[in-house]
């Protein structure tokens, strides 16, 4: 069974037809990649998936079960995670203040709960051992480098156990030295059963851990095919409108 | 770069703390902001001895109460990146208002009530406006210090409030008074200080606090109520200047309607010196109490030292400048 099906999907905001009738499936465990140029539809294609707005028209089934997410946190309690580009992580707080952050653990004595900080701590430092990264739980993230900053953003879709884990250009904005770091923690999601959909323009990385492609162009999915059946000059033949469908 | 060290490696990592405790000592405002309290202290006392006096000491530690107070409460405001400068105008009309009340023959409990809610409801104000209109926190609470001083005179008709009927007694009771020979207001910001640090370091709330001042979206984003904790935060500086109000009118035994004219800044300024950081996501309520120390010490030592009254504000100022240079080149160095 597809862990994410999508049936014909589209979103119109007026007259532009953002993402047209856009049918694959997700299975569990698997990397995709998605790859399109600027305005190809992919954003308006992951905010559906992560519940930021409704489809126009189309089914999207998670799970074995057909779902209409209407806000982020109905995806999210499905099992569906989303690390954004700017990682939206607070710089001011420390590793594990953000891995928690909205999800605390809380300690009480007599009728007053507080924050257990060591409890968030030393579970902090578990998922961090898992991702097989050099993340300090109490190290505060101004400080911390652009890898260590997605293994938090990564870490806080572990804790939700989620099921598909939404990346977007999460490689765009760090050293060469980085990418991979962060390409080794997307291959740990996968070794954890977490499907993966990547959101990248850049052609090494998505060939480096992705096992199928997919290219959308004006809205229309392209191709959906194996990486290695695949090529970065066809890929890139795809995205332009070089070479129609694959 | 992460070579994938084996487990064994990795706890070692997890347990190196970034820096050892006197690293941290040493790199925190509040550390420095003692020291200048006590150099300025050692100076002033070789000029004029009578500044190391008890008595004059005893004088230091009720004065800076009230700012203190304003600051703790001012602490978690500035920390979500907001501010608030109608604090002054809503210590004049809680002070009159307290006043008022007494007079009408309220018993003191409903009257500190009444005091309390009127002051966290000029908060919830400047936080519903500041939060769900996202209008500028600096210009909502301009306007409001204009309208709330307005009220003051309004409801006291520009007379000064000095006959607090039977509660009255209470009330100077308990400005006045002192227990275990520590000033009342001295032991309200005790304990203020105590329980607002614990608040932002051991509940949600402070976390929240913390989140927000930091990344206001990466907080909206991770579920958090910004715009309940933001409106909580003003009211409860609101409720602590109502309490601030109490104190002083009962230590000074009248209000005025110039109540706590100017006193926005002097608090402000506070909270700056003491560490917390305008741009939000930084501040303890130590660091509060320790700025309005500081201020206080300065005015009590220019008095002392015979120093034109008129050269305060420079030296202030001066601190405040200082205090923000302190914190830029800490966090350029961290």
């Amino acid at each position: 069974m597809s862990l994410l099906e999508l049936k014909n999907i589209s979103r119109q905001f007026g007259a532009i037809h953002a993402v047209e009738e856009v049918s694959f499936k997700i299975e569990p465990g698997e990397i995709v990649g998605l790859m399109g140029d600027n305005g190809a539809g992919k954003s308006t294609l992951v905010k559906m998936i992560a519940g930021n707005f409704p489809a126009s028209s189309g089914k999207m089934i998670f799970d074995g079960k057909e779902v209409q997410f209407s806000q982020p946190s109905d995806a999210r309690r499905a099992g569906i995670e989303i690390v954004y580009q700017d990682l939206a992580l607070c710089d001011n707080l420390s590793a594990a203040a953000n891995v928690f952050l909205g999800r605390e653990i809380m300690r009480s004595v007599g009728p007053f709960k507080f924050l257990d900080h060591r409890k968030m701590r030393e579970r902090a430092a578990e998922l961090f051992r898992e991702l097989q990264s050099e993340t300090r739980p109490r190290d505060v993230v101004k400080r911390m480098s652009g890898g260590q900053r997605q293994a938090v953003a990564i870490a806080r879709t572990r804790l939700a156990d989620a099921k598909l884990v939404l990346m977007d250009e999460p490689t765009a904005a760090i050293s060469v030295r980085q990418v991979a770091e962060v390409l080794a923690l997307i291959k740990r999601l996968k070794e954890r059963g977490v499907a993966v959909i990547l959101i990248s323009h850049r052609m090494p990385d998505v060939f480096g851990v992705c096992e199928r492609i997919m290219v959308l162009r004006r809205g229309h999915l392209v191709a959906n095919k194996l990486a290695s059946t695949s090529s970065p000059e066809e890929i890139t033949a795809l995205i332009v409108g070089a070479k129609a469908a694959a | 770069m992460n070579k994938s060290p084996d487990a064994s490696n990795l706890d070692s990592v997890f347990n190196l703390s970034e820096r050892s405790k006197l690293g941290e000592l040493l790199r925190s405002q509040e550390f420095w902001i003692v020291v200048a309290v006590l150099i300025i202290g050692a100076v002033v006392g070789m000029i004029a001895p009578r500044f190391l006096t008890g008595a004059n000491m005893a004088n230091i530690l009720q004065n800076f109460c009230f700012t203190a107070l304003m600051a703790i409460g001012m602490t978690p405001v500035i920390m979500t990146g907001g501010i608030d400068i109608s604090v002054g105008s809503t210590l004049g009309l809680t002070g009159v208002l307290l006043g008022l009340f007494c007079a009408s023959g309220y018993p003191f409990a409903v009257v500190v009530l009444f005091v309390l809610l009127v002051g966290a409801f000029v908060g919830i104000v400047n936080g519903a406006l500041v939060s769900y209109l996202k209008l500028p926190p600096f210009i909502v609470t301009l306007g409001m210090m204009s309208l709330v001083r307005s009220q003051t005179l309004v409801v006291t008709n520009n007379q000064v409030v000095y006959d607090f009927g039977k509660a009255g007694d209470t009330l100077l009771a308990l400005g006045s008074g002192s227990f275990l020979g520590v000033p009342n207001v001295l032991w309200a910001v005790i304990v203020s200080a105590v329980v607002m640090q614990w608040l932002l370091s051991m509940t949600k709330w402070g976390r929240y606090v913390r989140a927000i001042g930091g990344n206001e979206n990466a907080a909206r984003l991770s579920g958090i109520p910004v715009d309940r904790v933001k409106v909580s935060a003003y009211a409860l500086l609101g409720a602590m200047t109502g309490m601030t109000a109490i104190f002083l009118v009962g230590w000074m035994g009248a209000a005025t309607n110039a109540l706590g004219q100017g006193q926005e800044l002097q608090v402000i300024a506070a909270t700056v010196i003491g560490g917390a950081n305008l741009l939000g996501g930084f501040g303890t309520s130590f660091g509060a109490v320790i700025g309005s120390v500081l201020i206080e010490v300065i005015r009590n030592a220019l008095l002392l030292a015979g120093v034109n009254p008129f050269w305060q504000g420079t030296f202030v100022g001066l601190f405040i400048l200082f205090a923000v240079l302190l914190e830029r080149f800490r966090s350029t160095r961290a």
